[in-house]
């Protein structure tokens, strides 16, 4: 393992530390871990997200003027605990209520619905939109469904733009909603990833193969087949999240009226030529910005065959897993909503724009 | 040995069973990560170890057997994260709840709390026995020893007969396809790997029983 680490035991808070020092308009909190805008949130929905850490600039570096109010970084690959979502909450909340977005990871779900309970316990109201946009996988009967993947940076734009212009919560969580059925994404990776904890690679992928339908955790795909040209490659994902018909499953959200968590059927979107899109192309961390340029061109070419509208786009590394060599594409179905929210200003460490 | 020792489980030996938990997880945490490297994430056996070492230093002092397992349960919920935290945290938070301010339990007691934590992981989890889950080694162990204390037996041979449960159960995951969890995305390919937290319920509950066993004798 080569990796730019002091003790790996601590490279999470190594890590937040600089972070706080080069963001000045960040506050950094530590045990528990969260960061967040400095000056707090006044008179609005606050947003609240989080994960393992490893896929930076996912979230910290989303936090700031027009997305996110506070991100809660677990340990690498391993989802934050209740604590930290639930002292961050505190510290944003700003009257108004809370809206967590959560990737559809097991460990991720379930530590921020305990900490929903903990701040509703407190008085806050918290909704808890879920991010399942990973079309790789096709049902979510034996599986514990689809996972979140690039969908997730949109949501977090689109919806800390509409915080700000005033969105309640209920309309929030309805807008991350339409947000997660209009997104589909899907990943591959040329080489495995190494944990700072483990020291060697979370799986095997000989120098000759490629694993498709990667999550961000490290861990393997759906399929591995001998490595093919980036115009293969990226025709088997498009290709994939363009035919992926609607997908219907259950998802987890409070029901303020019962005082309960339920499943809610959910059913996405499928693309139809005509549909205007916000496209990314995201490294997945050890991948040259070059190579994801080769993709988009490719990208660009096939959705254009089949009708769909490229309006938007963002190329480079916005979802990562570690060094992991690889790519996911994201399309987004835009409406006129989704696109005024995501062309408003925006300032975060990694993502601004008209400010 | 004496009737009353053979037929509770005291504040001590819950004691005993944290402290051996810890050590057994620390001493297991390698293996644990290694099964996890297949379908998972490599990360359990850390996680594990950190939430135990956490549990131990902030385990209250005094005979409250329900305060005890509470404190478990906050500590690892805190300090595990991952699916496990929450589940093990549900776990001995759904378990203690009514074992508030005793200082020892009954048979039926510990039935009644094994029961209540495997149906908090269940709800918890939304997931059933024969997922390839925790589940697998700790429902089957909640059933052995609510059927030994039915049958009279003592409280050493109820545990174990638990412990051998989620053993066998534990191994029971190796040929089942994951439905739940991070392994559930390999599909078939997570057949033919031992759930590794089906294997951290299994180290718990056999270092329940030879906590017990080595403070009867």
């Amino acid at each position: 393992m080569k990796k730019l680490v002091n003790n790996a035991e601590d490279v999470t808070v190594e890590q937040l530390k600089g972070f706080g020092l080069a963001c000045e308009d960040i506050d950094v909190h530590f045990d528990p871990n969260y960061v967040c805008v400095a000056g707090g949130v006044q008179d609005r929905v606050a947003l609240v997200s989080g994960g393992g850490s490893g896929h930076e600039p996912l979230h910290g570096g989303y936090v700031g003027t027009g997305m996110l109010d506070a991100a809660c970084p677990g340990q690498v690959f391993t989802s934050p605990t209740p604590d930290q979502m639930f002292e961050a909450g505190k510290a944003v909340n700003g009257g108004r209520g809370i809206l967590q977005i959560v990737k559809n990871y097991t460990g991720d779900v379930l530590n921020f619905q305990m900490a929903a309970d903990m701040l509703r316990d407190e008085g806050i109201e918290v909704r808890n939109v879920i991010i399942d946009d990973d079309v790789a996988l096709k049902d979510s009967l034996y599986t514990a469904g689809r996972r979140g993947l690039g969908t997730t940076v949109i949501a977090e734009k689109v919806c800390g733009a509409a915080a700000r212009e005033g969105y309640d919560l209920d309309r929030l969580a309805a807008l991350c909603k339409k947000v997660n059925i209009h997104g589909k994404s899907m990943g591959m990776a040329l080489t495995s990833c190494t944990t700072p904890q483990n020291g060697t690679p979370s799986f095997e992928l000989p120098d000759d193969e490629m694993e498709i339908g990667i999550g961000i955790h490290g861990e393997p795909g759906i399929m591995r087949s001998k490595i093919k040209s980036a115009d293969e490659v990226t025709e088997i994902l498009t290709d994939r999240i363009l035919d992926d018909e609607a997908y219907t499953r259950n998802l987890s959200e409070w029901d303020p009226a019962k005082g309960d968590w339920v499943d809610v059927e959910v059913t996405d979107i499928t693309l139809q030529k005509g549909d205007e899109v916000i496209a990314i192309v995201n490294g997945m961390g050890g991948t040259p910005l070059s190579e994801l340029y080769t993709v988009y061109a490719k990208l660009a070419d096939l959705t254009a065959r089949r009708g769909v509208k490229i309006v938007r786009n963002l190329v480079g590394n916005y979802i990562t897993s570690l060094e992991m060599a690889g790519v996911s594409i994201t399309l987004v179905k835009t409406d006129e909503e989704i696109l005024r929210l995501y062309d408003a200003p925006v300032k975060t460490p990694a993502l601004r724009w008209g400010m | 040995m004496t009737d009353t020792l053979a037929g509770a489980v005291t504040a001590p030996m819950v004691r005993a069973w944290i402290e051996k938990s810890a050590k057994v997880l620390a001493d297991n945490r390698a293996h644990l990560t290694e099964l996890d490297s297949p379908i998972g994430d490599s990360d359990h056996g850390n996680n594990m170890d950190r939430g135990f070492k956490a549990v131990l230093e902030k385990l209250p002092q005094g005979d409250d057997i329900g305060a005890m397992l509470k404190s478990v349960a906050m500590s690892l919920i805190s300090k595990v994260g991952g699916a496990a935290g929450p589940l093990y945290g549900t776990m001995f938070l759904d378990g203690a709840k009514p074992l508030a301010g005793k200082t020892s339990l009954t048979g039926e007691e510990l039935a009644r709390f094994f029961d209540d934590a495997v149906a908090g992981v269940m709800k918890r989890g939304r997931s059933d026995v024969g997922m390839k889950t925790m589940l697998d080694a700790l429902a089957p162990a909640a059933k052995a020893f609510r059927e030994e204390i039915a049958n009279g037996s003592d409280m050493p041979a109820a545990l174990k007969a638990a412990a051998k449960a989620a053993e066998q159960g534990m191994e029971a995951t190796i040929p089942m396809q994951a439905q739940r969890g991070r392994a559930s995305y390999l599909g078939e390919r997570s057949i033919g790997h031992q759930d590794p937290g089906a294997t951290s319920s299994y180290l718990i509950l056999q270092a329940f029983s030879d906590a017990v066993e080595e403070a009867v004798q």
